[in-house]
């Protein structure tokens, strides 16, 4: 577990430093972000209210008719622990509305309608507050693409996506998210009862473990079985790295000028900032 | 000679030449104002750092007015800046300047240009082919960007020139985070500067920059570096700052006294191996 933990108080000033300073550079005071009542969404409130103050972070819970109903009370909790404005924007009805003319479809496609709802509403709130959506994926979750592209994993700006998930309960306990949020099961609540672990098929403390050796340190796959990582597990993990990385690119666009946008023409978002 | 440094540990805007050659000329006054002799900024200073395509529009000649205006700040203090340099020829050079009274002093341009893990600077710029020590008013200096000090070969050439004093600007990224009190990227540079100035007895002067772009931090911590090794003083990690202290010459004397390696140091010897090197490496 060694090489996972992390300096919680220096990871707080390097987050907290970007998103004030990634804010502010756009030209915007104000930040806002879905509260799930999950211990992601919370923790990125966390530093949002610290960066931009409390005034400033606009948190949304957006709850679905079957979302467990402990999830809005947690959202509730940190919105007011913090002092930041929030609401509820039910997302029944054009959810519903929409699934009438497609009664036969699966959880999938339900749950990424959800989230992609729940990414309508943010932006249209980015646009009518001048605020900023912060993302709020994890590294665990990006580089397992376990989120749905152009919902829970669109945003202006992403505080925590380059640390793990178990990095993400350790600055959690450090930064005063209530415990209730921190010790609960993780979960995307998409449908009754689902948990993440239980979906992905292992833990997040083995596949972060697993993740940090291949990705951050480079172990090929016999310095993994060497470490005592299971073949199957190695190999399964390394295929949902392989095949959700379309989820972490741009859209592919066909060549034809001599100048493509990011192939060849290539400029940092921070440009003139 | 006694002199006093001014580090300005600032945040250039990315690509925005104007504003950056603003905050640079208040961090000259500034300098002038708290009787620096001389004001040390970061790598690209006037640019910025991920620049990527905007290198040729934010591209100076020497002869261009932002670095007049610089020049004749130096008839006041000395002034060591980064900036994105372009030549006759239209070759684009991560450069440093050293200004000194009225005029430019020296050039240096950046020889090791990474393109590793997140650089790619070797893509939009051109190598320079010199480490050069050149003479001040504080005695013989020699100018390094960032990456050329990882190369020991440097600082050695430029010690061997006669450099007693080394100035490094830098736009290090801030990376590697573990349960250690500073990033990765800080240590390692910490150990650096600390060995490079005890390697070759002199001074080192490092003026790392601060900010954030497209969510890569830079993690200031400029500092003098005396020539034991150990930092006399060192600026604040991840906020801008301006270090202003005094450095000594009799530290210099006394620890090549104490120390004489750059005396005993033996350029035949290097020279000569160094070419058989080269022989047996071509076959």
């Amino acid at each position: 577990m060694g090489g996972l933990m992390v300096n919680a108080a220096l990871l707080r000033q390097v987050l907290v430093g970007f998103l004030r300073e990634e804010v502010h550079k756009v030209g915007v005071r104000k930040a806002v972000l879905g509260l799930s009542g999950g211990i992601d969404s919370a923790l990125v409130a966390f530093l949002a209210a610290e960066a931009l103050g409390p005034d400033n972070v606009h948190a949304i819970i957006m709850p679905y008719r079957t979302s467990n109903p402990e999830s809005e009370a947690h959202a509730r909790l940190v919105a007011e622990q913090l002092g930041i404005n929030h609401e509820v924007i039910e997302i029944t009805p054009m959810v519903d509305a929409y699934f009438t003319r497609f009664p036969d479809a699966d959880n999938m496609r339900r749950g990424n309608k959800m989230a992609r709802e729940r990414m309508t509403i943010l932006y249209d709130h980015s646009a009518a507050l001048g605020a900023l959506v912060l993302g709020t994926s994890n590294k665990t979750e990006l580089l397992l693409g376990y989120g749905t592209l152009y919902g829970d994993m669109a945003s202006a700006l992403n505080p925590i996506g380059d640390i793990y998930k178990t990095q993400v309960w350790q600055l959690s306990e450090t930064m005063g998210v209530p415990r209730q949020i921190i010790e609960k099961k993780p979960s995307a609540d998409l449908w009754a009862g689902q948990t993440d672990e239980q979906e992905l098929g292992f833990t997040y403390r083995e596949v972060d473990e697993l993740l940090y050796c291949m990705i951050d340190l480079r172990m090929n796959r016999l310095e993994l079985l060497a470490r005592g990582f299971v073949a199957d597990f190695i190999d399964t993990v390394s295929g949902k790295v392989q095949n959700s990385h379309f989820k972490r690119r741009l859209p592919v666009i066909a060549k034809v000028s001599n100048r493509t946008i990011d192939r060849d023409f290539r400029y940092s978002r921070d440009w003139g900032k | 000679m006694d002199f006093t440094v001014a580090l300005a540990q600032i945040k250039p805007k990315l690509g925005c030449v104007a504003d950056n050659c603003l905050m640079v000329r208040q961090a000259v006054e500034r300098g002038i104002d708290e009787k620096a002799d001389l004001v040390v900024f970061p790598e690209l200073a006037l640019t910025g750092y991920f620049l990527k395509d905007l290198v040729p529009d934010v591209a100076l000649r020497l002869d261009a007015p932002e670095i007049n205006a610089l020049r004749e700040l130096s008839r006041h203090i000395s002034i060591a800046v980064g900036l994105v340099e372009v030549s006759a020829d239209y070759r684009f050079f991560n450069t440093s300047l050293y200004l000194e009274g009225g005029e430019v002093r020296h050039v240096h341009r950046k020889v090791y240009l990474p393109t590793y893990g997140l650089f790619d600077e070797q893509r939009y710029l051109a190598r320079g082919e010199h480490f050069r020590a050149f003479d001040s008013r504080f005695g013989r200096m020699g100018l390094l960007i960032c990456e050329d000090m990882w190369h020991l070969s440097a600082p050695y050439i430029l010690a061997m020139d006669g450099a007693t004093t080394v100035i490094c600007l830098s736009s290090s990224p801030g990376r590697g985070l573990t349960e250690d009190d500073s990033l990765g990227s800080t240590i390692a540079w910490q150990k650096l500067t600390s060995t490079t100035a005890m390697f070759f007895n002199c001074r080192v002067l490092y003026c790392n920059r601060v900010g954030y772009e497209d969510g890569v931090n830079f993690w200031g911590g400029s500092e003098v570096v005396a020539p034991s090794g150990a930092v006399t003083s060192r600026a604040r990690i991840l906020e801008e700052d301006f270090l202003v202290a005094g450095v000594d010459e009799g530290a210099l004397r006394r620890e090549r006294i104490f120390s004489p390696m750059m005396r005993d140091e033996s350029l035949l010897i290097t020279l000569s191996e160094l070419r058989r090197i080269e022989r047996e490496r071509g076959r």
